[in-house]
């Protein structure tokens, strides 16, 4: 964290300086670890075996935080007698199907109802079974009964308290110790320091990065800690949480309003060719009827209605056939093989430097290679746009560049000063930018860009059926300046959603589902309340409190803490004066507090709700996790994960340790590509080492944004791998000289950086060395300092449910000197591939 | 005090005779004389560092039509005014001379880059969109309604404004471009 998101780090300073305990869990020493108390160096990819333990932990010793678990997750909840455990199943859950290589979670539900009938988890499972796709979640809530058969005494055998304690009874400090290369002190020390901290009077809160989510178990690491944080009673309550530190400056905003395949703006999926004939069926089969996901139909049709305003009509079901439909996985790597494949015909690549920054670098380039045109928008002329001029494959005598029959087309891209718009950080705060000067030359924001592209095509559409989305699509924003820039702020009034008054919407309880109301994004709905770009919002922190809440605006309705209903008890109290932060006020009838609470504002706590109740209605007023269809917090997952209910501990794709817990090495459910653009390294001797990328504080992500900047360049001028001195000694590589890393997808030279900072890790009898590589470089994109492209080693294995690759734990091998040039790189490439 | 006139007020001086050479000893006339250019600037722009996500606030310096400095913002309460070295960095980043300013064309088979104006760039770029989608448009798949085009993929980058990944996920959307994909997945 103080490496990659500094200035953030200076409130865990803050938080030191009054008392906090700091651990950093992390392959190598950093400036995190110099200021924490202290460094538990970790083998990478072995972190649900130290969750786990640490929830092991808890349970073997009834640590948890019972009246929180009792009240506010699953934890009573009964499952299906037909549920089998890894435990049972040495490595796979039930359900699984070897020949799709996938799992049937219909086993995974929620006891039935005593009544007899089927609960509606059991039917979403049935259905889902049959076009089981993980390309939806990550959306929406998934559907299960929101009151299944429960055991408040927590002793049933197949409770999920019982069945949790029972999955990770295996997951002992000495498994810490055999896998993670923790010694049990350190790990006791971390134990006791985490269960001392939570609790009525004290919370703790875990941080996170890609470190834990580029992984083939990326979703199912987030998982066990959410199991951890929820039995300690560390959710939706100030000082706790499981918070993402994202890398980007609107990452988050990119989920939100998703540039992704698989989502609609909020969160709604979308639709799928094999599972949704229309609006009503898709609405039926997308989510529960209980939670708040209980309201998607006005969510979608204010989308629809923003999107195609006087032609979507409750007739057509709101032009709900407009929208494309998914077959699949249609992710950033499959889209990479189709590519190669000579089915993606144009791309368009922006701010983006996907031959740096995405994992199998030749991949992305031998893609870029096949296709008939390109257009790459960036600030300077990234490799991605040169690849066909400069790239390493014409070095190597793949790629010839008069064979190369890409048209490319570069454009020059505004800067985050010569534009105005949004960004929404890893808080969910959205802030308003002022634009500073107009680009220069060329120079255009996405936003120019997109629209009067938007525009060129419409002037070019016919009157046929296949033009009639675009033909069709509000597409009018006033024009500002010299260039003819769309207004961002009018952009962002389309997204807030407006009323049938035509005034700006407040709310997202005003959303309709009859097509009165118009909505670009209902979570984001509120940001221009009153007319007002709420977004803009500086008030000065002195002048307000430490929450904050009138600088900028957070989604959703500027909660800053989402879930705070947990930080109070059932009845409504702050579970202490210390974390008091939201309350019931029984006087005035309302909830109250700090920040903006997560539950409707007049839902007494002794809320019950009627039988066949719907959407928030269905909850009770002790329920705090109002998108869950139940409103609790899972320590289960009965629904909605592809690998599995619960996390078990699996092996990197790559990995130079058999697992001890199960015959199964490694995630049953990941995804590979088996083409020779993919290949993987063999698990015998040949790639001894454990790697692991990284990113340095001086540099940011593929280079584009540091590289050219002097004074960055000038801090980290080099590429360098890191390594023990135990390492150094037995691979022969010197502080300073040169060091090749192969692996069976490419061959990269570094400087050596001989350091204690990693250190060997003892796994039960055995040394395991880690290296280290940060990958900020390129052979080219106008850097003043140029280097080989670490993600060219990475391997593409993706995690099932969210196809993000593991970038972060593979294996490789090191050799002293430079690199091989030109064919003698393929033919050192080639030895390693054969054996 | 010892000593009179302006040898005594020479900051080699005061610091020989024993003050703190890294506080008020350090300072000279000059020193004194000098202004820091946000204090000439003829406007300030509220903005937001494009690095990483924590958001830290930044104030954007400009004097004729020129950014002459960017600093942190001491109102946020994010980031209390501070910067890392990358956000304290990002003047260069807007000003710094490898930053294209023209479009760039690189013909099929070409072997070098031309110019092209970016109005014509536009309309030769919306060719081929149109031309793509309609060449590899898809009706249907396995006998089911898709109404998409697998022809036209993008990723876009997460330093991108909220109400641009709106305006392109809602145009590509309505062109049936499905293989829409972000930073955000990587």
């Amino acid at each position: 964290m103080a490496e990659c998101h500094p200035v953030g780090f200076q409130w865990v300073m803050e938080a030191k300086a009054r008392g906090a305990k700091v651990f950093h869990v992390d392959p190598r020493f950093t400036r995190t670890s110099a200021l924490a108390d202290r460094h538990l160096p970790i083998r990478a990819g072995s972190d649900i075996v130290l969750l786990g333990a640490l929830i092991n932990h808890v349970l073997a010793n009834e640590l948890d935080f019972r009246e929180y678990v009792l009240a506010y997750t699953n934890a009573a909840s009964l499952v299906s007698e037909d549920f089998r455990d890894t435990e049972d199943l040495d490595g796979l859950f039930s359900g699984w199907d070897p020949e799709t290589a996938t799992y049937d979670p219909r086993s995974w539900a929620y006891e039935s109802t005593p009544e007899g009938r089927p609960s509606e988890q059991a039917e979403g499972g049935a259905r889902h079974a049959k076009t089981a796709g993980p390309d939806t979640y990550g959306a929406r809530g998934a559907a299960v009964h929101p009151s299944p058969p429960t055991d408040p005494t927590l002793t049933h055998p197949r409770c999920v308290y019982q069945i949790v304690k029972r999955h990770f009874a295996r997951y002992t400090p000495e498994l810490v110790e055999q896998l993670c290369g923790i010694p049990r002190d350190d790990f006791a020390e971390l134990a006791e320091a985490i269960t001392a901290n939570s609790g009525r009077e004290r919370t703790t809160a875990w941080v996170y990065s890609v470190g834990w989510t580029q992984h083939s178990v990326g979703a199912q690491y987030i998982r066990t800690a959410s199991i951890l944080q929820l039995l300690l009673g560390n959710m939706g309550r100030p000082g706790g949480g499981i918070l993402a530190l994202r890398g980007h400056a609107s990452i988050q905003g990119s989920t939100d309003i998703p540039t992704l395949f698989n989502i609609l703006p909020g969160y709604l999926d979308m639709p799928d060719a094999g599972r949704h004939e229309g609006l009503d069926h898709y609405l039926e089969l997308e989510g529960g009827s209980t939670g708040f996901w209980g309201n998607r139909r006005a969510y979608l049709v204010s989308l629809l209605k923003a999107w195609w305003g006087e032609a979507a009509t409750e007739e057509n079901d709101f032009c709900f056939g407009h929208l494309p439909r998914m077959t699949g996985d249609h992710g950033h790597y499959t889209t990479v093989m189709n590519q190669i494949d000579g089915i993606v015909k144009g791309y368009f690549v922006v701010g983006e430097n996907p031959v740096v920054g995405s994992s199998g670098g030749r991949a992305q380039r031998l893609g870029l290679a096949n296709l008939d045109w390109l257009v790459v928008r960036d600030l300077a002329l990234v490799e991605t746009a040169t690849f066909w001029l400069d790239g390493p494959e014409l070095e190597t005598g793949e790629l010839r560049t008069e064979d190369i029959g890409t048209e490319v087309f570069f454009l020059p891209a505004a800067s985050h000063v010569e534009k105005e718009g949004t960004f929404t950080n890893t808080q969910r705060l959205l802030q308003w930018r002022e634009k500073a000067v107009d680009p220069s030359g060329d120079c255009r924001s996405e936003l120019w860009f997109y629209y009067h592209l938007g525009k060129l095509i419409r002037r070019r559409l016919t009157d046929d059926e296949i033009d009639r989305p675009v033909r069709e699509l509000t597409w009018d924003y006033p024009e500002l300046g010299v260039h003819g820039e769309p207004s961002a702020e009018a952009v962002l009034r389309e997204i807030n959603g407006v009323g049938p008054d035509g005034r700006a919407l407040s709310s997202t309880s005003q959303l309709r589902a009859d097509g009165s109301t118009t909505c670009g994004c209902w979570i984001y709905c509120g940001v221009y309340a009153d007319e007002v770009n709420q977004a803009a919002r500086r008030r000065p922190r002195r002048e307000q409190s430490a929450v904050a809440p009138e600088w900028g605006w957070a989604w959703p309705a500027n909660r800053r803490i989402l879930y705070n209903r947990a930080s109070a008890d059932p009845e409504g109290r702050p579970w202490s004066e210390r974390k008091a932060y939201v309350w019931w006020d029984a006087e005035r009838g309302e909830w109250t507090g700090h920040d903006v609470p997560d539950c409707e504002i007049g839902k007494p706590p002794g809320y019950v709700p009627p039988e066949g109740a719907f959407a928030q209605d269905a909850l009770a007023g002790t329920d705090p996790f109002i998108m869950q269809s139940d409103g609790k917090g899972w320590l289960y997952v009965p629904l909605g994960l592809v690998d599995g209910p619960l996390p078990a501990h699996y092996e990197p794709h790559e990995s130079p340790v058999a697992n001890p817990l199960y015959a199964q090495q490694a995630n049953p459910a990941r995804h590979t590509y088996n083409r020779p653009e993919s290949p993987y390294n063999a698990p015998d001797g040949r790639f001894p080492y454990v790697l692991t990328t990284y990113r340095l504080t001086e540099h940011h992500t593929a280079g584009a944004m540091s590289r050219p900047l002097a004074y960055l360049a000038e801090l980290q001028p080099e590429l360098f791998c890191e390594v023990s001195p135990r390492l150094a000694a037995e691979a022969g590589l010197t502080n300073g000289g040169w060091a090749t890393i192969v692996t069976s997808r490419a061959v990269v030279e570094a400087r050596v950086l001989v350091t204690g900072r990693m250190r060997p890790l003892r796994l039960g009898g055995v040394i395991v060395h880690q290296v280290g590589l940060p990958y900020h470089w390129g052979w080219g994109g106008g850097g003043l300092v140029t280097g080989d492209v670490t993600n060219d080693l990475t391997p593409l294995v993706l995690d099932p449910n969210v196809y993000i690759q593991e970038g972060k734990a593979m294996t490789c091998d090191v050799r002293p000197g430079r690199r091989p040039r030109g064919p003698a790189a393929l033919d050192l490439l080639e030895r390693y591939r054969r054996g | 005090m010892a000593g009179r006139g302006w040898p005594a007020r020479w900051p080699v001086i005061r610091q020989l005779r024993g003050q703190d050479g890294r506080g008020e000893a350090a300072r000279s006339r000059r020193t004194d004389a000098l202004r820091p250019r946000t204090e000439d600037a003829a406007t300030v722009a509220r903005s937001i560092c494009p690095y990483c996500a924590v958001g830290c606030g930044q104030l954007v310096y400009v004097e004729g039509g020129k950014i002459t400095q960017i600093e942190g913002d001491p109102d946020s309460p994010i980031s209390r005014g501070r910067l890392c070295p990358k956000g304290a960095a990002s003047k260069q980043l807007v000003t710094h001379p490898g930053r294209q300013t023209q479009v760039l064309y690189r013909r099929p088979y070409g072997t070098g880059w031309e110019r092209l104006d970016l109005d014509t760039a536009m309309e030769m770029i919306a060719d081929r969109v149109v031309r793509t989608r309609r060449e590899t448009w898809e009706d249907t798949h396995e006998g089911k309604v898709v109404r998409r085009t697998m022809g036209i993929a993008s990723l876009g980058g997460a330093t991108l404004d909220n109400e641009e990944n709106y305006l392109m996920k809602k145009l590509y959307t309505a062109l049936g471009a499905i293989q829409v994909e972000n930073q955000a997945r990587i």
